[in-house]
């Protein structure tokens, strides 16, 4: 049995704007997506702002219904069976909010320990525990409001692993540390893994999909593009070529030439100080610089190099080509 | 015995963060306290002595409903803005269970008010703190302050699946003084407004408040304040399900 399973799961939200002539726009989430995570698997959802990573993780936790499809964890149906699926399932997500400010991290998690129905005397043991394994032991008493954001993440972890859970859901959980912090969190999140627990986490990071997960799906505009290992993923772009135009004010008309040339898979601008860095990707051998160039008349254009695809690349080319 | 015991727990959780906040000491010691002087100097312009502990009791069930009507009614609002209402919804215990005891924990946050104007009448008025039956008198706060929890337990749903209601919320401390009978004794309000007044459980509480302490049977409105609570939880409990189900179709259990 997969410990998480989705089918053809939507998800769409109404929003109504306007004050006199109120006008309602349905705004497409999550387009029927399917995926599954295996017992002990530590899976990734990867995808750019706005994808709907945090639909479907809000989906898998309860606290939205789906509009259709299905959803289970560990067997227990998201919608019918909420109560067990809450039980078996530990939740962080990102952001700095969602604790009692004027209480103490300790206080903040006797409560939920409570909600979770965790016994006194295992709360006397775990809770240390997992201070310590977050990185908060000695700052516990102190009350949330006086917590850096990295602090009040961490302590949204150890929140979500109070019943020890067998499912743990993260959703963008490095969002805001510091880079020492987030590599500390990895690690963390890496040890649940090799405890045995099933880990499903979201990122719009993809170094972090690629060091940490066993598999990735990659979600664009609220559809699963593409399902896989990173190498497997990585494979997929391995017959391209990058070519990287450094260019100065191009215009949105100039890129369009580009993405529309013959040859061109797609096209990423990613925005620099002072430049723009252009990110074309095309099959080996299928286009010659120069004719890139020929796109962008009238550019200033600064150093071009070409290289081999990483991960990366195949990430964006997912992104962008959908 | 899981159950009292969460209820217990999470009642004194709430207890602890509500006592927090700045404003508490406001509402629940100082405003009590004007009432109480005013009613003190009322009540002494009427020539009936026997009357200022009735005056000293009436600003301090006044403050408990004040506090249950504010700290429940914005209970739900208050869990969205600090961001808690979504890990609080997906927790295992039904959601009525995790409100419930915010809202009697604002309603016991009212023992304050009881007890600074009764302490101030006693300091500054020099009236009598004597209790014809105490340990009744006791109970009577008690199941006093369990009916207010639950009856904010129905409001705090309440206000928030039905826009019309909250609309409401800033407007019912005072009719609710008048109609349970605080400020002046039910037999002198009109009788359209009796039926009102007997199926709000506090009426009966406070009843049984003065009974204990004035003179009088307690008992019978224990009783029927019991009930009542009893019947305000069934429904607030379904007002709860309702909200939590529209909620989470049309995802407002975060402010985002
Ligand atoms: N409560 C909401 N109401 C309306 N639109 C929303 C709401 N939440 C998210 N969206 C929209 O749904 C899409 C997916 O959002 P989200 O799941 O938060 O993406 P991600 O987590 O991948 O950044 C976005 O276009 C976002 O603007
Ligand atoms: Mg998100």
């Amino acid at each position: 049995m997969a410990a998480i399973e989705a089918e053809n799961l939507r998800r769409t939200y109404k929003q109504t704007s306007g004050f006199l002539r109120r006008r309602t726009k349905t705004i497409e989430a999550v387009r029927g997506i399917d995926f599954a995570v295996d017992e002990g698997e530590l899976f990734g959802l990867l995808g750019p702002n706005g994808a709907g990573k945090t639909t479907t993780i809000k989906m898998l936790v309860t606290l939205l219904i789906p509009t259709s499809g299905t959803a289970r964890v560990l067997g227990s149906d998201v919608v019918d069976d909420a109560r067990t699926v809450r039980r078996k399932i530990g939740y962080v997500f990102g952001g700095d909010r969602g604790a009692y400010e004027r209480l103490s991290g300790l206080d903040n998690l006797r409560y939920f320990s409570e909600l979770y129905g965790v016994p006194p005397k295992v709360q006397k043991q775990r809770i240390p525990e997992l201070l310590e394994l977050v990185g908060l032991t000695g700052r516990e008493r102190e009350r949330v409001e006086g917590y850096s954001r990295g602090m009040r993440q961490r302590l949204h972890i150890a929140r979500g692993l109070l019943h020890d859970p067998p499912v743990i859901v993260l959703d963008e959980p490095t969002i805001g540390l510091d880079p020492v912090g987030a590599r500390e969190l990895r690690h963390t999140i890496a040890e649940l893994a090799r405890a045995g627990k099933t880990v499903l986490l979201t990122t719009h990071y993809m170094y972090e999909a690629d060091a940490l997960c066993d598999r990735i799906a990659v979600i664009a505009k609220g559809e699963i593009v593409a399902t896989g290992t990173p190498a497997h993923l990585k494979s997929a772009v391995a017959d391209r070529t990058v070519i990287e135009i450094e260019a100065y004010g191009a215009p949105e008309d100039a890129i369009r030439r580009l993405r529309d040339a013959p040859g061109v898979t797609s096209v990423a601008v990613e925005d620099r100080e002072h430049a723009q860095l252009l990110l074309v990707q095309a099959p080996q051998g299928s286009v010659l610089t120069q004719q890139l160039l020929g796109h962008l008349d009238g550019v200033r254009v600064g150093r071009v190099t070409a290289r081999e695809p990483t991960l990366e690349d195949a990430y964006v080319s997912l992104v962008t080509e959908n | 015995m899981r159950i009292a015991r969460l209820l217990a727990v999470c009642w004194w959780f709430q207890l602890k963060q509500m006592t927090k906040a700045g404003l508490f000491v406001f509402t629940s010691i100082i405003e009590p306290l004007i009432f109480a002087t005013l009613a003190y100097y009322l009540f002494k312009a009427g020539h009936r002595p026997g009357t200022l502990l009735y005056a000293a009791l009436s600003a301090g069930l006044m403050g408990i409903w004040t506090s249950t009507l504010f700290g429940s009614g914005g209970a739900i609002n208050f869990q969205r803005w600090q961001g808690v209402l979504e890990p609080l919804v997906a927790s295992p215990p039904p959601y009525a269970l995790i409100l419930f005891p915010q809202t009697l924990a604002a309603a016991s946050i009212g023992l304050y008010s009881l007890a600074s104007t009764l302490v101030w009448g006693r300091v500054i008025f020099g009236i009598p703190l004597h209790f014809v039956h105490p340990v009744a008198f006791a109970i009577s706060i008690v199941v006093t302050i369990v009916s207010l929890g639950v009856l904010g337990l129905v409001m705090g749903a309440s206000f928030i699946l039905y826009r019309e209601a909250n609309a409401l919320s800033n407007m019912l401390e005072f009719p609710i003084w008048i109609v349970t009978g605080v400020i002046v004794p039910l037999s002198l309000l009109p009788g359209w407004i009796h039926p009102l007044s007997w199926i709000l459980a506090p009426t009966w509480g406070y009843r049984a408040i003065h009974n204990a302490a004035l003179g009088g049977n307690p008992w019978p409105g224990i009783g029927i304040a019991l009930g009542l609570a009893a019947v305000y939880f069934v429904i607030g409990q379904a007002v709860v399900v309702a909200f939590e189900r529209r909620a989470r179709e049309r995802a407002t259990l975060s402010l985002v």
